[in-house]
């Protein structure tokens, strides 16, 4: 780290508000993010307001998804969504419902990646239509039920206990390393 | 002149004896072949030659050595791109030639419109432009990327017969040059909530990673330039992320945005894809690390041996939690061992080129290479990770990932024809 030392000790620092470096950057506010602001955490963190359900998302993945994924979820050109077989070898097909630790990994996967050809197209309601579609027809939630900010974090996936940290010394403390 | 001093069995040899009795004792150990036919001035001494172009490109002659492509008509999934090992030399991975895995394809970036935003348990959140990118102190290093996924055809029930390239293709070495995340991050000062760093492409699929904060105050970049030019369009134009020694995956591609967080997002990538299943039907999370590693390169499938007589093995070892310290190689299936020299400059985190001298006495041989790290890790042999990760219930296919972070050792069975093939020893 001598580098960096060399460089933070290369600049003064010209406001107290600033770090001793180059001070290149631009000041950033909450509203110029918003377009960009993908992550969803496990938590909750991230998710917009809006809402959907099963029923509203399957008319969207006929149009949008079944092309690629087949209908009802079941595969084509893409991997199957739908389905839970047990993992019996090392090389098990890995699905939402037999592997996924987390539901909000489905919105946050689908609102950044999906559709394959159209990213960033869905509105927030459609990708938390998707999302109850996919985890109803997997019956880890019910048919009626509704996804939002407060329900979709709640939801608890089959294999949400199934990991072990590689290397926890790695890790920085706290509820991450336990996740 | 020294006699030459074998080393171990099969035709193993010192690796110190060209160092010091020179090329001569090739000559003595096996004796000159049928006289030379007479020299000739051919026709390119006769003539003046061509242009020279104005961005150089490999001798026509050279046309085989390129990647092989797991999607080249680009339909919609991965496409893998793969670095011809048993082809090259050195450590020092061709730009051409670096190992790609696009998700999505390689985004067309602006570089004036591109942008690096760094946010969320920050004091000053911030943006950066390339202009204001490339005015910051930099540093430049060796390092190897790896994907999480390389060489996983070993876990396959049955040996493979493929080449270096499909094998372990997806790995590569590259000088990088680029500014220290941490100085970055000093700039938008780290609120002390901070655990975790999201970073994000700008590519379709926004492809996302965690990874701990500590990991981008140690040794990350900003990497701007690949072996003194600007970063390839398959490493992520007009900027990546680059996590030293970490999977390949985490080294985020055209990277838009780094987020700092008191947990990891668990996106896609970190929650399914490189999180590899367990015999007993849990999965290993946050791996991270690229173990220590080694494969023969020289000769390998897809060579034909010239005959009984000399013959130089070489290979590439590398890991990720340091410099690699000693090599180890058998040509009789790892019943005995003679230490390779490695060549200087031998880097943290970089392809090290090892090299060991062997008389082949024209029959049977398995040719293996083991490594060491300066942290004290050693490479598995391949009944090792297997007793412990398990292995495929069938056999896959040569691109395929049965699972991810195979780093035993491989082995190479050249027969009494010359051919070599991949076998499990």
């Amino acid at each position: 780290m001598c580098t960096r030392s060399a460089v933070l000790a290369l600049a003064l620092a010209t406001s107290p508000a600033l770090a001793a470096g180059p001070n290149l950057g631009q000041p950033l506010t909450h509203a110029d993010l918003a377009a960009w602001e993908l992550h969803v955490y496990p938590d909750g963190k991230g998710l917009p307001p809006g809402s959907g359900t099963m029923a509203q998302g399957a008319p969207i993945y006929a149009q949008k998804c079944a092309h690629c994924h087949g209908e009802q979820g079941k595969g084509a050109i893409s991997a199957a969504l739908v389905g839970a077989p047990p993992i019996k070898s090392i090389d098990a097909p890995k699905t939402i419902a037999n592997f996924w630790p987390y539901a909000t990994t489905v919105f946050d996967y689908i609102r950044r990646a999906m559709p394959w050809t159209e990213p960033r197209s869905l509105t927030s309601d459609e990708v938390y239509a998707l999302t109850a579609y996919i985890l109803a027809l997997n019956k880890i939630i019910g048919e009626q039920e509704v996804m939002n900010a407060q329900t979709l974090p709640r939801v608890k996936m089959p294999n949400r206990d199934g990991f072990i940290p590689r290397f926890p010394e790695k890790l920085p403390p706290g509820p991450g390393r336990e996740m | 002149m020294e006699k030459f001093v074998p080393a171990a069995g099969n035709g193993l040899l010192d690796r110190r004896a060209f160092l010091r009795g020179g090329a001569a004792l090739a000559a003595a150990m096996t004796g000159y072949s049928a006289k030379a036919e007479p020299l000739l001035e051919p026709a390119w001494g006769k003539e003046p030659g061509q242009l020279v172009p104005a961005y150089g490109v490999p001798s026509k002659y050279e046309k085989g050595a390129l990647r092989t492509l797991s999607n080249p008509q680009g339909e919609p999934r991965t496409q893998h791109a793969r670095t011809p090992h048993h082809l090259l030399q050195g450590t020092a991975t061709p730009n051409g030639l670096h190992f790609t895995i696009s998700h999505a394809g390689n985004p067309d970036i602006d570089p004036d419109r591109h942008r690096l935003a760094i946010h969320g348990l920050v004091k000053r959140p911030l943006v950066f432009t390339l202009d204001a990118l490339a005015r910051y102190p930099m540093v430049s290093r060796f390092t190897f990327v790896e994907c999480g996924g390389n060489s996983a055809p070993l876990f396959s029930p049955e040996p493979i017969q493929a080449t270096a390239q499909a094998l372990h293709g997806l790995a590569s070495c590259a000088e990088w040059t680029g500014v220290p995340l941490a100085v970055l991050l000093e700039e938008c000062g780290v609120d002390s909530k901070a655990k975790w760093v999201v970073a994000e492409g700008a590519d379709s699929p926004h492809l996302s990673r965690s990874f701990p904060l500590a990991k981008a105050l140690d040794d990350a970049m900003i990497a701007l330039y690949q072996n003194g030019e600007r970063v390839m369009p398959g490493q992520g134009y007009p900027l990546r992320l680059l996590l030293p020694g970490w999977e390949g995956n985490m080294n985020v591609k055209w990277l838009r945005r780094l987020e700092l967080a008191e947990l990891p997002a668990m996106s896609y990538y970190e929650s399914r894809t490189y999180a590899p299943i367990l015999p007993n039907g849990k999965a290993y999370r946050f791996y991270f690390l690229q173990e220590v590693k080694s494969f023969i390169t020289h000769p390998s499938v897809g060579y034909a041996m010239k005959g009984a007589g000399f013959y130089e093995i070489s290979g590439i070892a590398y890991s990720g939690n340091g410099r690699i310290t000693k090599v180890m190689v058998s040509a009789d299936g790892g019943k005995s061992w003679a230490e390779a020299a490695l060549q200087e400059p031998v880097m943290s985190k970089s392809f090290t080129r090892f090299r060991i001298p062997w008389q082949w006495n024209g029959g049977p041989a398995v040719l293996q290479s083991r490594a060491w790290d300066d942290q004290g890790s050693v490479q598995p042999t391949r009944a090792e990770i297997i007793a412990l990760r398990g292995q495929a219930s069938r056999v896959p296919p040569p691109t395929g990932f049965p699972s991810q972070h195979y780093n035993g050792i491989t082995s190479w069975a050249v027969d009494a024809k010359g051919e070599v093939r991949h076998v499990y020893a």
